[in-house]
C-alpha cells in the first residue's frame, strides 16, 4: 500500500485527503437534515409558541409583547381550572386502574395457561386501534337510548340506569373506563415480559420455603419487577397530558364542559375562539406538565445505570 | 413442610396410585379451583374485551330498523352488506356524498410515504448514531428523542405558519411532513437502539478491508435489520394511521384522513343516527392496523415493548 502511494502522481497524492476528508464527512451529511429537523421541531417550535403565549395575539399570531397576561387569564379561567382537574383525577384512576387489570392480566396469563398468544392477542388488540375508533364505539354503548343502559333493561331489570356520559359529574368516569379498557393491554404486556425476566431459581426458593403462590408475588416477583410499575405510571401520565382523541370522539369535552382536558382546551382556544396567544400559554402548561414528570423519571434513570455501572 | 415430594410438578391427570391421601386430594382440589379461577379472570375479561368489537361487527350487517327496534347490543336477526356499500361508497356527511372512500385513500396517501421516508432517516440515523459515532454525536441522539416527548399542541401554530408558508395547507403532502419530522425521533430511537447490539468488531473488520460508509451498511446492517425495519414500519404505520390531531387541525372536508372525517360523520346529532353505516365506517377506518396487529401482532408487541423501556 505505502509503496503504491509513492508512485501515485501529485495531484492524485493531494485529492486523495480531500476524498478522505469528505468521506468522514458522510456520515455528517447524511445525518443534517434530520438534526435540522429535529432541532427546528423542538427548539424552534418550542420557542416560537414561548414567544406567541408571551404576546397579545388573537386570531392571528401577532408579536406586541405582553408578558404573563396570557397565562394569568388562563389560570383565572374556569374551563382551564376544570381541565386540570380532570386531568388530575383522569390520571389517577388511569394508571391505577390500568396497572391494576394490567398485572392481573399478566399473573393470570404467566400461570402457565392453555392458549396463551390466543389470550394475549385478545387483551393487545385495543392498542392497535385508534382512540377515534374507541372512543366512538363507546360513545354508542354508554348512550342512555342504545347501549349497555337499553340492553340490560331489555334483559328484564327495567329500573336499571347507566348513563355516565349523559351527566356532568359522571362523563369523566365514562373516559376513564374508555381508556382503561383500550390501554390496560399495554400494562399487561410490559408486566408480563417483566415477570418472564424474574429469576426462576428466586421463585424456586421461595417456593421450598413453604411461601403460598400470593406471597411469593408480593415479596419475591413484584419488588423485583418494581421499575416497571415506574416505566408504566410514567409513560401513562404522559399519554393522560396529551389525551385529546378519545374524549374528542367520546364526549366533545361535554356534557357542557364537564370533560374539558388541557388538550380539548388548548384547540378550542387556537382553533374555535381564536385567543391564539392564550391556546399557546395552555400548550406551553402542557409541555411543562410533561417535563415535571419526565425530568426527575430520566435523571433517575441516568443515576440508576450509573450506579449499577460503579457496582458492576 | 419436612418432605418434599420428588416430584415437585404435581400433576392432578394422575392420581395417586398408591391409594387415597387426604392431603394430596386437598392440594388437587386447590389446584383445581385456582386454575378455575384463572380461566375465570381470562375469560371475564376476554368478554369485556371482545363485546364491543363483536357489537361493532354485528351492528354493521344488521338492519338499522332492527338496531333501532333491539338496540345496539343484540343477536343479529337480518344479515346484509348494505352498510358496507353505503359506508364506503355513498353515505352523505355534510352535503357530499361519497362515503369514507375518499378519506380512507387520503390515509393511504399520508400513512405510506409518511412511513417509509421516516422509517430510512431513522435507519440512517440509527446507523450513524450508533456505528459512525462523532463528538457530540450522542448529544444529537438525546435531542432527537425529545422529540418524542413534546405535546403535538406545542407544535401547532408554528406548523400553521410554515404549511401556510410552504403551501401545504388542507394538503396530504403536509400531513406527510408533518409525520416524517415528528416520526424521526421515534424511527431513530428504535433504529439506534437495535444497531448498538450489533458487535462494533464487524464493522472494523469491514472498514479495515476498505468497506465504505454506504458499502457497510448495504452488506452488513442491512441484512440484519429485517426485525427492527418490521417493528419500525409497523409502529409508524399504526400511530400515523390512528392519529387525529393534526388531521382534523390542518385539513378539512374532503382532504381529511380517516379518523377525521369518523369524528365528523359520527357528530351529526341532528338525524337518527344510522348506527349500521356508522358501524361499516369505523370498521373500515379500524381494518388496516387491525390487520397489521392480526398479522403482526409479535413485532407490534415488541414495539410496544421497545418504545417504553428504551
Amino acid at each position: 500500500m505505502s509503496t503504491h502511494d509513492l508512485i501515485v502522481p501529485a495531484a492524485a497524492a493531494a485529492a486523495r485527503p480531500w476524498r478522505e476528508r469528505l468521506g468522514t464527512m458522510v456520515p455528517i451529511l447524511v445525518l443534517a437534515p434530520s438534526i435540522a429537523a429535529s432541532f427546528i421541531y423542538v427548539f424552534v417550535f418550542t420557542l416560537w409558541t414561548l414567544y406567541i403565549s408571551l404576546s397579545n395575539s388573537s386570531l392571528l399570531p401577532t408579536y406586541g409583547f405582553v408578558g404573563l397576561d396570557n397565562y394569568a387569564s388562563l389560570w383565572a379561567n374556569r374551563r382551564w381550572n376544570i381541565a386540570y382537574t380532570n386531568l388530575f383525577l383522569f390520571s389517577g384512576f388511569y394508571i391505577v386502574g390500568s396497572m391494576a387489570v394490567g398485572l392481573l392480566l399478566a399473573i393470570a396469563i404467566d400461570q402457565r395457561v392453555r392458549g396463551e398468544a390466543a389470550w394475549r392477542t385478545i387483551f393487545l388488540y385495543p392498542l392497535a386501534v385508534s382512540f377515534i375508533v374507541t372512543g366512538t364505539v363507546w360513545s354508542w354503548l354508554y348512550n342512555p337510548v342504545d347501549g349497555i343502559q337499553a340492553f340490560v333493561r331489555g334483559l328484564g331489570w327495567t329500573d336499571f340506569s347507566f348513563a355516565l356520559t349523559a351527566n356532568r359529574n359522571t362523563a369523566i368516569y365514562a373516559v376513564i373506563i374508555t381508556v382503561i379498557w383500550q390501554s390496560s393491554g399495554f400494562a399487561m404486556a410490559l408486566f408480563l415480559a417483566g415477570l418472564r425476566s424474574v429469576d426462576p431459581d428466586l421463585v424456586k426458593a421461595a417456593q421450598i420455603d413453604g411461601a403460598s403462590v400470593f406471597r411469593t408475588y408480593r415479596r419475591v416477583i413484584l419488588p423485583t419487577i418494581a421499575p416497571i410499575f415506574l416505566a408504566v405510571a410514567v409513560i401513562q401520565i404522559q399519554f393522560a397530558i396529551k389525551t385529546f382523541d378519545l374524549v374528542a370522539a367520546l364526549t366533545r369535552g361535554g356534557p357542557g364542559v364537564s370533560t374539558t382536558f388541557p388538550a380539548i382546551y388548548v384547540y378550542d382556544l387556537m382553533f374555535q375562539r381564536g385567543q391564539i396567544g392564550e391556546g399557546a400559554a395552555a400548550a406551553m402548561m402542557m409541555l411543562a406538565a410533561v417535563a415535571v414528570v419526565l425530568v426527575p423519571y430520566s435523571l433517575w434513570i441516568v443515576w440508576r445505570r450509573r450506579a449499577e455501572g460503579r457496582n458492576g | 413442610m419436612a418432605e418434599i415430594a420428588p416430584d415437585a410438578s404435581f400433576d392432578p391427570a394422575r392420581p395417586n396410585p398408591t391409594g387415597f391421601d387426604p392431603e394430596a386430594a386437598a392440594a388437587t382440589r386447590r389446584h383445581f379451583w385456582s386454575r378455575f379461577l384463572v380461566y375465570a379472570v381470562l375469560t371475564l375479561f376476554a368478554i369485556v374485551y371482545l363485546v364491543p368489537l363483536l357489537v361493532v361487527i354485528f351492528n354493521s350487517l344488521r338492519e338499522q330498523s332492527e338496531i333501532a327496534r333491539n338496540g345496539l347490543i343484540s343477536v343479529p336477526r337480518s344479515f346484509r352488506f348494505d352498510a358496507w356499500a353505503q359506508a364506503w361508497g355513498s353515505y352523505c356527511v355534510s352535503g357530499t356524498c361519497e362515503g369514507m372512500k375518499r378519506n380512507f385513500f387520503n390515509s393511504l396517501a399520508m400513512t405510506i410515504p409518511a412511513t417509509i421516508i421516516s422509517t430510512i432517516l431513522g435507519a440512517m440515523n440509527g446507523y450513524i448514531l450508533s456505528k459512525w459515532r462523532f463528538r457530540g454525536s450522542e448529544l444529537i441522539f438525546n435531542l432527537m428523542l425529545l422529540g418524542v416527548f413534546m405535546p403535538g399542541q406545542i407544535s401547532l401554530m408554528p406548523w400553521a405558519f410554515l404549511l401556510g408558508k410552504l403551501g401545504l395547507t388542507n394538503s396530504t403532502y403536509g400531513l406527510v411532513l408533518i409525520h416524517v419530522v415528528q416520526g424521526i425521533s421515534f424511527t431513530t430511537l428504535f433504529c439506534r437502539n437495535f444497531y448498538v447490539s450489533i458487535p462494533d468488531d464487524l464493522i472494523k473488520a469491514a472498514r479495515i478491508d476498505g468497506a465504505g460508509f454506504w458499502r457497510i451498511f448495504r452488506k452488513i446492517i442491512l441484512p440484519l435489520s429485517p426485525p427492527i425495519l418490521i417493528v419500525t414500519v409497523i409502529w409508524q404505520f399504526t400511530g400515523i394511521w390512528n392519529e387525529y390531531l393534526f388531521g382534523v387541525v390542518f385539513t378539512s372536508g374532503q382532504q381529511q384522513p380517516i379518523t377525521a372525517a369518523l369524528v365528523a360523520l359520527t357528530a351529526g346529532g341532528t338525524t337518527a343516527r344510522a348506527y349500521d353505516v356508522m358501524s361499516a365506517a369505523v370498521l373500515i377506518g379500524a381494518l388496516p392496523p387491525l390487520l397489521i396487529y392480526l398479522f403482526g401482532g409479535k413485532y407490534f408487541v415488541r414495539g410496544l415493548t421497545q418504545g417504553a423501556i428504551k
